[in-house]
């Protein structure tokens, strides 16, 4: 592959290059488009939506997803909502706005045409999703509600009360049943993707397990759409759903997709901290907690083991209102995570001591209660109150909550140009397993928006665009592509299986995994822990494959092979996310790199030389990719620096 | 501390099952359930010995992928809870506990804990949406909805699909979760052209499925973990009826 990365954005005035280019695009004729077949593999918001689409326009779709049930997929587990460009409150927002606000909030690393494009589409996902019957939450006139969120001094994100992720993929789901139910979709759940097939250069299929039976399939098509979330679950310990995981997109990076900004990962800073070593994940609970909450730690680390509730004022270190007096407890979700580690290092982290080190910082609701009494915090936060008591067997209305930061979000993914077609031609990437609109931070209520956005609207247009110029027609499938693809993924199962000096159930692997990535690649990144966790990585991904223990066979319902499988995946790309947080010395958005701080201790960004997305090639050896470079030019927006004193 | 395990064990849906007893010690009450069979798995696996098959994922109880019988209860002892949000904080030391999947007809066992619930999808590509095409909405305002019916649809849409409605059913029916659906989509004016198909395409659906009528035991509220009320059901039935009258 030359250097040159080629985006196929349009060029011209910003507002008109999505016109143009739909108007640019190669259609396929109504009758002729049951002749082409997709492969959707995911069906959370950006697969649901995908698959849904393409059906009504009647391509022959099959849509896979290793959950029992669509519905299922994590997207179903976004809480706070969905912005959109609707201007519904008078408060100024615009197209234009949202546009801004997302690549500033993104710390200016994404492309100018795709945000656009996004802020864009926006609104017409809120109306397709009131259409579908999705219950946002209503004025008392009946018109739709607003709720401002972090980021933008406007009211845009629309909601369904704390559930708006579950609430818009039942939509997008009950989209995908009617083509189900019409036969324009065939639904494969319980099946997982294995390998990618790739044939004279072209994405022509995957092979899957179903997960039931043990059955190793080929299923051909004429293009490929990986929509398969994100790898947060890298670092073991996340916000993501247990089986959340890397294998499509990484299957496809070893075929030749890049894969950009692996480093870029967002780290959420109120979720409740690990009880212990038994811990199988974090729950998040909503940043609106820090509105009224105040965030503090004990001044001296003598004082960490006292009851918070006797500990005196002068005796606390309300450390973000002292860092941060003008935003306070509200500072952007990568700030206010970063000074909670801080202090914990220092040793004043509160709660259970878990390998000798206690994470955790309190979160007080006392000032909140008795300004404004408990009815009132109540109304605001009653259920999560509930769900933290639950979780913890605490009573946060008389103690104060502990919250650690953990993994929630990653903005990296597939590199893909403005089509959402990766490096390989006719395999496309859509929703959180794309690197395409957040560059180095998310702003909260965006995920939905992006997932949707590129299910419902970019891709049935991309796709027709790329399916005209292609006759249709699959390989067969005892083409010597397929049987390879075939062979590699039994292989790959009988290792898994034959482990020589197997002992260790794969959890064991994965845990160390993430703990490394997490001291070293995690909220602060420094190139001596970097190099540490380069040299450890390799180290462990051989022990894995030496004494990964896998009861039973692939010929049956084995839940220990499904995850030995991911983690041998999250064991390669692990590497490539510390490979590119050295790689690029800076500091931005998420990436905090302790020796590229401002005095002031803020994230410094170095847009001279690494105003660009690091777009990472496999050469065969995990250690060593090659970096591919897409510059980015700002032609409407100039770069900024992010001020939250 | 120290807790006994009945758990219900089946190679495959045309084998017997069986209950299995296993001995758990030094378990810590801030463990949720789930990572009890974690750790339990873990030792199994080490050991050389067949791990238990569980379905989960989100682990915070909006997926609906996990659903365990503990100790004849669905979802176990706490209400409005799943089970991956039950903590062992909720037992005590030496109590036995028997842990089962969800039982009934429709549902056959894969392995283990988990269940075939593909019955509750294709009951809802029977009907259970509204039928409309990308691209072709109106503006989401053009059409307003009073803010009790859109948050009574919504309580009704909140419904996870887990299935615990039927496993606490006697008569093994999907009545609530498909009168939820029924509920969210015919109190919504978007839903109202194919309300009267809607209800007559699912029920018909249910049925064929081998999923038993509702005998208003209530059992299903009670097991929800979302807590939908049975006033669907009435709401439901009043549909069926209302569309067989209309047809004829």
């Amino acid at each position: 592959m030359n250097d040159e990365l080629h985006t196929n954005e349009p060029t011209g005035p910003l507002e008109n290059r999505w016109t143009r280019q739909r108007f640019d695009m190669g259609l396929v004729n109504p009758t002729n488009r049951k002749k082409y077949r997709i492969i959707v593999v995911g069906t959370g918001l950006a697969g649901a939506a995908a698959a849904a689409s393409l059906g009504e326009l009647g391509y022959r779709v099959k849509a896979f997803c290793f959950q029992d049930s669509p519905r299922r997929a994590h997207s179903i587990a976004a809480q706070g909502g969905i912005n959109a460009a609707k201007n519904y409150q008078n408060d100024g927002d615009s197209v234009w706005r949202l546009f801004y606000d997302t690549i500033k909030g993104g710390d200016f690393r994404s492309r100018e045409s795709n945000v656009y494009r996004l802020a864009e589409i926006s609104a017409s996902i809120i109306d397709q999703a009131v259409a579908q019957g999705v219950p946002f939450a209503r004025e008392y006139g009946g018109l739709l509600a607003n709720r401002s969120f972090g980021g933008a001094q406007v009211s845009r994100t629309f909601y369904s009360r704390g559930q708006t992720g579950q609430q818009l993929l039942l939509g997008a789901c009950q989209a995908l049943y009617r083509q189900i139910a019409t036969g324009t979709v065939e639904m494969h759940p319980r099946t997982e993707m294995l390998e990618l097939i790739v044939s004279d250069g072209r994405a022509r299929g995957i092979v899957t397990r179903n997960l039931v039976d043990g059955r190793i399939e080929a299923h051909t098509a004429d293009c490929v759409v990986l929509c398969s979330g994100g790898y947060g679950n890298a670092y073991y310990l996340s916000t993501n759903a247990k089986g959340c995981n890397t294998s499509a997109i990484w299957r496809a990076h070893r075929h030749g997709a890049l894969f950009a900004n692996p480093c870029f990962t967002q780290i959420h800073p109120t979720c409740i901290p690990q009880s212990g070593n038994y811990q199988s994940k974090l729950t998040l609970m909503s940043e609106s907690l820090r509105n009224d909450g105040r965030v503090w730690a004990p001044l001296h680390a003598a004082d960490i083991s006292r009851n918070p509730a006797e500990l005196p004022e002068e005796l606390r270190d309300y450390f973000l209102e002292r860092r941060y007096p003008a935003f306070g407890n509200l500072v952007p979700r990568d700030i206010a995570s970063r000074a909670a580690k801080e202090v914990c290092d220092a040793g004043h982290g509160v709660g259970p001591e878990v390998n000798g080190r206690r994470l955790g910082v309190y979160l007080d609701f006392s000032a909140a209660i008795a300004e404004l009494g408990e009815s009132v915090i109540r109304e605001r936060y009653g259920n999560l109150f509930e769900m933290y008591q639950r979780i913890t067997g605490e009573d946060p209305w008389r103690t104060p909550m502990r919250i650690y930061p953990a993994s929630h979000y990653t903005m990296g993914g597939l590199w893909v140009d403005y089509n959402l077609m990766t490096t390989i031609d006719g395999l496309f990437a859509a929703g959180e397993c794309n690197y395409s609109d957040h560059g180095a931070n998310r702003l909260g209520a965006s995920a939905l928006m992006q997932g949707l956005a590129d299910g419902y609207f970019i891709l049935p247009c991309s796709i027709g665009n790329y399916l005209a110029r292609h006759e249709p027609g699959q390989i067969s499938s005892d083409h010597a592509d397929v049987r390879n693809a075939v062979a590699a993924v039994r292989a790959r199962i009988e290792r898994l299986l034959n482990a020589p000096a197997a002992q260790h159930p794969p959890e064991v692997f994965h845990r160390r995994l993430g703990q490394l990535l997490w001291d070293h690649c995690g909220m602060s990144r420094d190139p001596a822990g970097l190099q540490q966790a380069l040299q450890e990585l390799p180290r462990l991904r051989e022990a894995f494959w030496r004494e990964v223990k896998v009861c039973g066979s692939g010929a049956e319902f084995n839940q220990v092979l499904e995850r030995a499988g991911r983690i041998a995946d999250f064991l390669e790309l692990g590497e490539l996310m510390c490979l590119d947080a050295l790689a690029r010395n800076e500091s931005c958005g998420s990436h905090a790199r302790t020796d590229h701080l401002t005095a002031e201790g803020e994230v410094q960004r170095n847009d001279a030389d690494y105003s660009y997305v690091a777009a990472w090639e496999y050469s065969g050896d995990p250690g060593a990719p090659k970096l591919h470079r897409e510059q980015l030019h700002f032609e409407f927006v100039r770069p900024s620096v992010r001020s939250y004193k | 501390m120290k807790l006994r395990l009945h758990i219900w064990k089946q190679a495959d849906s045309h084998s017997a099952g069986r209950f299995e007893t296993f001995d758990c010690s030094d378990v810590s009450p801030d463990m949720s359930f789930l990572e009890l069979l974690d750790e339990l798995n873990e030792e199994l696996i080490a050991g050389g010995r067949d791990p238990v098959a569980f379905d989960h994922d989100c682990r915070e109880g909006i997926c609906g992928a996990c659903g365990l019988m503990i100790n004849g209860v669905p979802h176990g002892p706490l209400q409005a809870t799943t089970t991956c949000q039950l903590y062992l904080r909720e037992f005590s030391a030496g109590d036995e506990i028997t842990v089962e999947p969800w039982r009934a007809g429709a549902f056959s066992v894969i392995r283990d804990l988990v269940v075939d619930r593909g019955a509750l999808d294709r009951i809802l590509q029977a009907g259970g949406y509204i039928s409309v095409r990308t691209g072709s909405a109106p503006d989401g305002n053009t059409l307003p909805v009073p803010k009790e019916d859109s948050e009574r649809a919504f309580a009704a849409a909140t419904c996870i699909g887990c299935g615990a409605c039927v496993a606490a059913c006697p008569n093994a029916s999907a009545s609530l979760f498909v009168a939820a659906k029924i509920a969210h989509l015919g109190l919504l004016p978007q839903g109202q052209p194919e309300r009267d198909m809607r209800a007559r395409t699912m029920l018909a659906q249910m049925d064929m499925e081998g999923f038993g009528f509702c005998g208003n035991q209530r059992e299903c509220e009670v097991a929800c973990p979302k807590e939908i009320r049975i006033d669907v059901i009435a709401r439901m039935n009043r549909d069926l009826y209302r569309s067989l009258l209309r047809r004829s």
